[in-house]
């Protein structure tokens, strides 16, 4: 497909030609702007919009994603007026509706994960991490301990270790399990009184509900260590349990995932952070503050870690996941228990053909491994790939780390017994190709707007820029021009010539031509053509007598063309 | 030739220790794009990060095999990544260490028990 650089057009009417408006000196003829008309340029973005892949489009199984489908209420309260066009520097008393929807959402969320209190302010997951181990670790500068060490499971989301080590502490790695849990007994050995966190993920990636969670936060409290979970799992659980009843200090949670606002390609997200009541002097400042019918910013907290968000977070993003627990009410817990048993419904039925390697009930996703497909040759990146041939998005590929050639897959709560049907079938029909007839998944895919991109060289030696195609320069002798002319609709010519001849012409502009087709013939009948006005009108003449034209006639392209050569005005 | 289990290899030249990646790591990470290397001089201990490789599937550190000063570094990598797949053992040195402790040599494998080591891995 072209660039909206490379679209030969014709400029909109709309658009006024620049030497009518600029004075001579300021205006040049060699930027290469697209020249195209509205219609054009609405085309070329639609074209686009219909190669990519959203959850609207089809089932969306990225596992660690959750990408649920997210309701167009959300859309339609998050584009109210009163939320939508509200300014960050508003006054409190002009914006009390936002700010009691956003202390309304903190008491949901407290509800829902048993946390004392919330920031919103974090606007991704990783930037909820980074608030949840500054908090720790004001805490603990505060108590006037000194502890430098951060425990994280080794099936940990690779963000756990970076907002760590960004916060000067030094990653412990913690392996798991034969049953893909956190190994207690490591963890035993390990924690001490250095020890500020333990990082958990529950689910853990692995897909995999935590057995010994209460266990593990005594464990950690019993060195005066504090216990952060990474809630980007949440959609397991909700309603079901309550972290902070299983001894979670600070969790955060990804609402772009669990509450259903559109993500992926880079966000907007948000990674509301909760705390324990210890913890609540060290949360970022401004807090909501409610009196009676009033709401307010409180600014007054010395314990604050400080701002972690210039305003309040995406605030769009917080008012779509209110609108969705608001629209789920109590059902929420209907939801993960949803997301569980499609899960658990996808897994049982692709273990026969594909290896398993922790064979339990899962939570909202679980692993596979593409160990049987490798004796044919066959690996996960091909099995991706070929998914897209049957209208799927891939799954999550080659993490968690500790599985080989992992397949994550979450179909969440929003596919339904049909849509995971469909993704057993082509799984299993991409098991058989890969043992009758592996080349095919080679090569796949094959129905899709551009096939098999060479990935490594991209990553090696990426290319982002588009540079316009290099002309050679001409041979002596040849003479360039250009004109822009108003006849009945808008002319816009360029020009090569020799010895006072057209060698090559470009003709543009709003006029309408029948057949569109026939512009190309016009520009090609014209080489060789003498510049001089009685040869040009002939020659237009004649092809007009074809050709049914709106907007010029043989005498006003005639002197386009011949402002173009730098003729002027026929006299 | 020595490894670790982290699968690094070694080769000791006059004192001075040259480090790369082993075949089978070079297989398990696949295509291989980046290569961030230490700076020279720097002092390592055994088994701290030293390294870092990206391939396609993942971001892996590289440990210091053997406790010592960073005398050189194979700057050719960093354009040239693809060494680490074509040439683990030649062309995709990474770093030459003058060790502090020789006798940390005793806590490397040699090929044989290497060898044995990584059938040993978990095919999860």
């Amino acid at each position: 497909m072209e660039l909206i650089f490379e679209k030969k057009g014709t400029p909109s009417e709309y658009v006024p030609p620049c030497n009518e408006t600029l004075p001579e000196p300021f205006t040049r003829n060699d930027l290469p702007f697209p020249e195209t008309n509205e219609v054009q340029v609405v085309r070329h973005y639609v074209k686009l919009s219909t190669w990519n892949f959203g959850v609207d489009s089809g089932m969306y199984p990225l596992g660690s994603c959750t990408m649920k489908y997210n309701p167009k209420i959300n859309e339609e309260v998050a584009r109210l007026p009163g939320f939508a066009g509200v300014h960050p520097l508003s006054e409190e008393t002009h914006v009390q509706g936002a700010l009691q929807l956003m202390y309304e959402l903190e008491e949901y969320l407290k509800e829902i994960t048993g946390m004392a209190a919330y920031t919103l302010q974090p606007c991704a997951g990783a930037h909820g991490e980074l608030t949840g181990v500054m908090i720790a670790k004001a805490y603990f500068v505060h108590r006037d301990e000194k502890r430098h060490k951060i425990l994280i499971p080794d099936s940990a989301h690779g963000t756990n270790p970076a907002s760590a080590s960004i916060c000067g502490f030094e990653v412990v790695n913690i392996p798991s399990n034969a049953k893909g849990g956190l190994d207690i007994e490591k963890l035993r050995e390990t924690v001490d009184e250095q020890t500020a966190l333990l990082m958990i993920t529950n689910p853990s990636t692995l897909g995999l509900f935590e057995e010994n969670m209460e266990e593990i936060a005594r464990m950690v409290h019993a060195k005066g260590a504090l216990l952060y979970c990474d809630g980007a799992n949440l959609n397991a659980m909700m309603g079901v349990l309550r972290p902070g009843d299983q001894g979670v200090d600070i969790i955060h949670l990804n609402l772009h995932k669990t509450f259903s606002t559109p993500h992926g390609g880079g966000g907007p997200g948000a990674g509301p952070v909760g705390v324990t009541k210890a913890l609540e002097p060290f949360l970022p400042i401004p807090t909501l503050r409610r009196n009676g019918e009033r709401y307010a910013l409180d600014y007054d907290r010395p314990k604050s870690i400080g701002k972690v968000s210039t305003f309040n977070g995406n605030f769009g993003v917080l008012v779509r996941a209110y609108t969705y627990i608001r629209a789920h009410g109590p059902t929420l817990k209907k939801l993960s228990e949803n997301a569980v048993l499609n899960a658990n419904y996808l897994m049982h039925a692709l273990k026969k053909e594909f290896h398993l390697p922790f064979d339990q009930v899962c939570a909202h996703e679980f692993v596979l491994s593409s160990t049987h497909q490798q004796k044919h040759g066959v690996h996960t990146m091909d099995i991706a790939k070929r998914l897209l041939d049957h209208g799927v998005h891939a799954p999550t590929i080659y993490f968690p780390l500790i599985v080989n050639e992992a397949l994550m897959i979450e179909p969440t709560e929003s596919e339904s017994k049909e849509s995971l049907d469909h993704f057993i079938h082509a799984m299993n029909e991409i098991a058989r190709e890969a043992r009758e007839n592996p080349d095919v998944l080679k090569r796949a895919p094959v129905h899709t707007p551009v096939g098999r991109l060479d990935g490594v060289l991209a990553a090696r030696k990426p290319n982002v820029r588009w540079t316009p195609p290099t002309t050679p320069p001409l041979p002596s002798g040849i003479q360039t021009g250009s004109s822009i002319h108003k006849a009945q609709k808008l002319v816009k010519i360029r020009l090569e010539y020799e010895n006072n001849s057209i060698r090559k012409i470009m003709i543009r502009g709003d006029f309408f031509m029948h057949p569109e087709d026939q512009l190309e013939n016009l520009e090609a009948s014209l080489n060789g053509t003498a510049l001089d006005a009685e040869a040009l009108e002939a020659r237009i003449r004649s092809f007009l007598e074809t050709v049914q034209v709106f907007g010029f006639d043989e005498k006003s392209l005639t002197v386009a063309i011949l402002k173009a050569a730098g003729k002027g005005e026929r006299a | 030739m020595k490894f670790t289990k982290e699968h690094e290899w070694v080769n000791v030249v006059d004192g001075m220790v040259t480090v790369g990646i082993s075949d089978f790591a070079q297989k398990a990470l696949g295509d291989v794009v980046s290569v961030e290397l230490p700076k020279v001089g720097k002092t390592f201990k055994q088994g701290e990060s030293m390294a870092i490789v990206d391939s396609m599937k993942a971001s892996s550190d590289v440990y210091a095999p053997l406790s010592g000063n960073i005398a050189e570094v194979n700057n050719e990598l960093v354009n040239h990544a693809q060494w680490v797949n074509e040439s683990p053992y030649e062309k995709g040195w990474m770093v030459k260490i003058k060790i502090a402790d020789s006798k940390e040599m005793d806590s490397l494998m040699d090929e044989t028990a290497y060898n044995e080591f990584c059938a040993k891995q978990p095919a999860h």
